[in-house]
């Protein structure tokens, strides 16, 4: 143990603890903007400085570990001073224009300006203009309200293995693009939107979806249909000020009605139906060799840019199956037109996702009608969600519960579950199982694909067979997987992949963390993933295959799963991208 | 699946096109050792040497090559002021602009170039024949004013001699 003093308070902290971790052990929070818990220590801002008695400069608390006997004062006149020039520093290179930014109030670098008592702009000096990034479908780059802080291009290499983003030239002119500072849509950004969780500014944010959403509400022709994902009833109530882990589903399609939305349906109903055809897909490939094995997942559209851009002869291995998003999509446009007798033209397919990677995904042609249309005609993020609800005025925590509508509104556990890492997995295991063996199950809960880590190797035994599987979560954790596979050390039958920690959760749409919480902590991520499994224990069908919703169909509609009708709506194909990533 | 394979190893190979044999031999030593990536810079350097600046296609093949994200690829050549990111022509022009050599009228001498060529300091001509470098003191203040093209030291040069001098050249 080390004894130093803070701020003239004797305490012993271990070897190796940094001057930031020991302060923030008795309660004293060191203001910071760079640093991030989750990722590797960049140093650049030096908001972080404390006075070290006998160090002739400040030192920066994120980095400097504690030694022997020292002593240490975070909160002298000097530091103060110091702490705020270097925040005007920044400040000067920064657009002001903070009352018409998105950011506007959960903004870092604008919580520290007014917390370090910076109460007028001194400096005026150069100011960098660069032209904003707007060519991707998900995420919108403005260099301009950068502050260099890094975290971004940390986040893209340290936990996503993309490595899109780097810092780019040098000096004044630094500025954090992908290779040869080529715009995003033609760099290898696989659209995670995991940049956008963790930049302190507005330097990255999603892709407005929120005016045509608005417009198509206000088209008395158009028949605004919208499915929300499992996840957003896992963080959406963090928005109105709820503990993170508070279910909220009710209230959320009671908002959407008063929103002006016309038909409400469960995107947990279309992840029934991808549990349907993927388990199919799977006991074909496993007892009649239809495909390669192992097959991989495919609903993470982050995760298949990942594959086709950077992993391309896993191709053959994914698993052709939509995600439920996009078999929702086809059918709102067919079945639910024919079944309602209306054009499907003037339906207005609106999905509420935890990702901006569906942004893109609603763009790819091989989700589109023969003249090409999207089936897809917004998404919008838990954000956008959180933010139209707020400027219509609805409290919606003051509203009364409602259903969703029906026929694709009644969803199993095995739906709910989709939206965390090993969900979609549980999912499948409790449909495959049946099948495999004919009779049901005996324990419905696979709590050992359940809270993966990163990654995990699970070998589970259905019916005498032994199925090897893994779970990966966040794209590093996908990368060791394949490559393990790859050289031949590892088989496996079915690997589940989601491009974002911990899964669709901590998707890159998901709302912003309040102050001093950070987007990647684990335990944000468990509490969110704790209200799936309540909601799932709460259900009364829990397994796809029991939904008598899924079950009528197949029946009036597609026919046998897999089906040439099932093919046709619910199965879709991918293309290598070149040139390949590294 | 065997048309996939077959892309792949063609992405390799248009790779290893873009570079000389020589250094995707110098890429392939390189991965032998514990760091490889900490051999970047050195690889660069020998992209440069050949043809005297480092392409796009280049950089994306070294980042493929040497299992080294292209944007970091892109962010160390950017970084330093010694590799050279726009194309170079076959004649290096560096005209000094040091105190002496300005003093007895070097900036005389860029603008002729200017004048005849179309290019100023940093730029390359659009037959690709000139590159216009301006640099600091040479270091023979003495020969002033002093313009070095490629590896020739040319003393006194006088504007008008210019294009004479260029002619030589081509």
């Amino acid at each position: 143990m080390i004894n130093i003093r803070i701020d003239g308070k004797p305490l012993s902290v271990a070897d190796g603890t940094t001057i930031m971790e020991a302060a923030d052990s008795i309660g004293i929070r060191i203001p910071r903007l760079c640093y991030h818990p989750d990722l590797s220590l960049e140093g650049a801002c030096r908001v972080c400085i404390v006075e070290v008695i006998g160090v002739p400069f400040f030192m920066a608390s994120c980095s400097v570990k504690v030694w022997e006997g020292m002593e240490i004062n975070t909160c002298s006149p000097e530091i103060r001073e110091a702490r705020r020039d270097i925040i005007e520093l920044i400040l000067d290179n920064h657009p002001k224009d903070c009352q018409t930014c998105q950011r506007d109030g959960n903004c870092e670098l604008q919580r520290l300006a007014y917390l370090h008592g910076v109460r007028e702009r001194l400096f005026e000096g150069k100011r960098k203009n660069l032209p904003i990034d707007n060519t991707s479908k998900s995420v919108v780059r403005n260099p301009n309200k950068c502050i260099l802080c890094g975290r971004c291009f940390r986040v893209c290499e340290e936990v996503q293995s993309v490595s899109n983003l780097c810092q780019q030239h040098r000096g004044f002119n630094t500025e954090v693009a992908p290779a040869h500072s080529v715009n995003m849509d033609e760099s290898v950004c696989i659209q995670c939107g995991q940049c956008i969780n963790v930049c302190p500014t507005a330097a990255f944010l999603e892709q407005d979806h929120t005016e045509r959403v608005w417009e198509a509400i206000a088209d008395p022709e158009k028949i605004v249909v919208v499915q929300i994902a499992p996840s957003i009833r896992a963080a959406i109530g963090e928005g109105f000020g709820l503990e993170p882990g508070t279910p909220i589903v009710g209230q959320m399609v009671a908002a959407l009605r008063k929103l002006g939305c016309d038909v409400i349906f469960d995107t947990d109903f279309s992840a029934d139906l991808t549990i349907m055809e993927e388990s199919h897909e799977f006991l074909q490939r496993v007892t009649k060799g239809t495909g390669p094995l192992p097959m991989l997942t495919s609903c993470s559209p982050g995760w298949v840019n990942f594959v086709e851009k950077f992993y391309p002869e896993f191709i053959p291995n994914c698993s052709s199956c939509k995600s439920p998003m996009s078999m929702m999509s086809a059918l709102t446009k067919t079945w639910y037109a024919e079944h309602e007798d209306i054009d499907p033209k003037k339906i207005f397919n609106v999905a509420i996702m935890p990702c901006t990677a569906k942004k893109y995904e609603m763009a790819r042609p091989q989700l589109a009608d023969a003249d090409g249309t999207p089936h897809t005609d917004a998404v919008l993020t838990t954000r956008e969600l959180i933010w139209m609800i707020k400027c219509y005025g609805i409290d919606m925590l003051a509203l009364e519960d409602e259903p969703f509508d029906s026929p694709m509104g009644l969803a199993t556990g095995a739906g709910d579950i989709f939206g965390t890492t090993g969900g979609v997995m549980e999912a499948a295991l409790r449909t495959a199982a049946v099948k495999l063996s004919g009779k049901p199950l005996e324990e419905l809960e696979f709590k050992d694909v359940r809270a993966v880590e990163g990654l995990r190797e699970v070998t589970v035994n259905v019916a005498g067979t032994e199925i090897k599987l893994a779970i990966a979560n966040g794209l590093g954790n996908a990368r060791k997987v394949l490559d393990s596979v790859k050289s031949g050390e590892k088989e496996f039958h079915l690997i589940e992949i989601m491009a974002c920690p911990g899964g669709c959760i901590n998707g890159g749409g998901q709302p912003y963390p309040p102050t001093g919480q950070y987007v990647l902590n684990k335990e944000l991520r468990a509490k969110r993933a704790e209200a799936l499994y309540k909601l799932d224990k709460d259900k009364k069908y829990r397994s796809s295959h029991e939904n008598p919703d899924i079950v009528k169909l197949y029946e009036d509609y597609l026919g046998e799963q897999g089906g040439h009708k099932a093919h046709e709506l619910l199965h879709t194909s991918y293309t290598p991208n070149y040139p390949r990533g590294v | 699946m065997q048309e996939l394979n077959e892309n792949i190893n063609k992405v390799y190979d248009e790779a290893k096109a873009t570079l000389t044999p020589e250094v995707v031999e110098f890429i392939n030593e390189c991965l032998q050792k514990e760091r490889s990536e900490s051999e970047l810079i050195n690889v660069l350097h020998k992209v440069q040497a050949i043809n005297g600046w480092l392409s796009s296609k280049q950089l994306d093949a070294v980042a493929l090559l040497l299992d080294v994200p292209a944007s970091q690829v892109s962010g160390v050549a950017s970084f330093y002021h010694f590799f050279r990111l726009k194309e170079r022509g076959k004649n290096i022009i560096n005209v000094c602009l040091g105190t002496a050599c300005y003093v007895k009228g070097a900036q005389q001498i860029i603008d002729k170039i200017t004048e005849l060529k179309g290019i100023t300091p940093g730029e390359t001509s659009q037959d690709k024949l000139y590159t216009l470098d301006a640099s600091r003191c040479l270091g023979t203040c003495g020969l002033a004013p002093v313009v070095i093209i490629n590896d020739d030291v040319h003393a006194c040069v006088k504007p008008e001699d210019i294009e004479s001098l260029l002619a030589r050249y081509e």
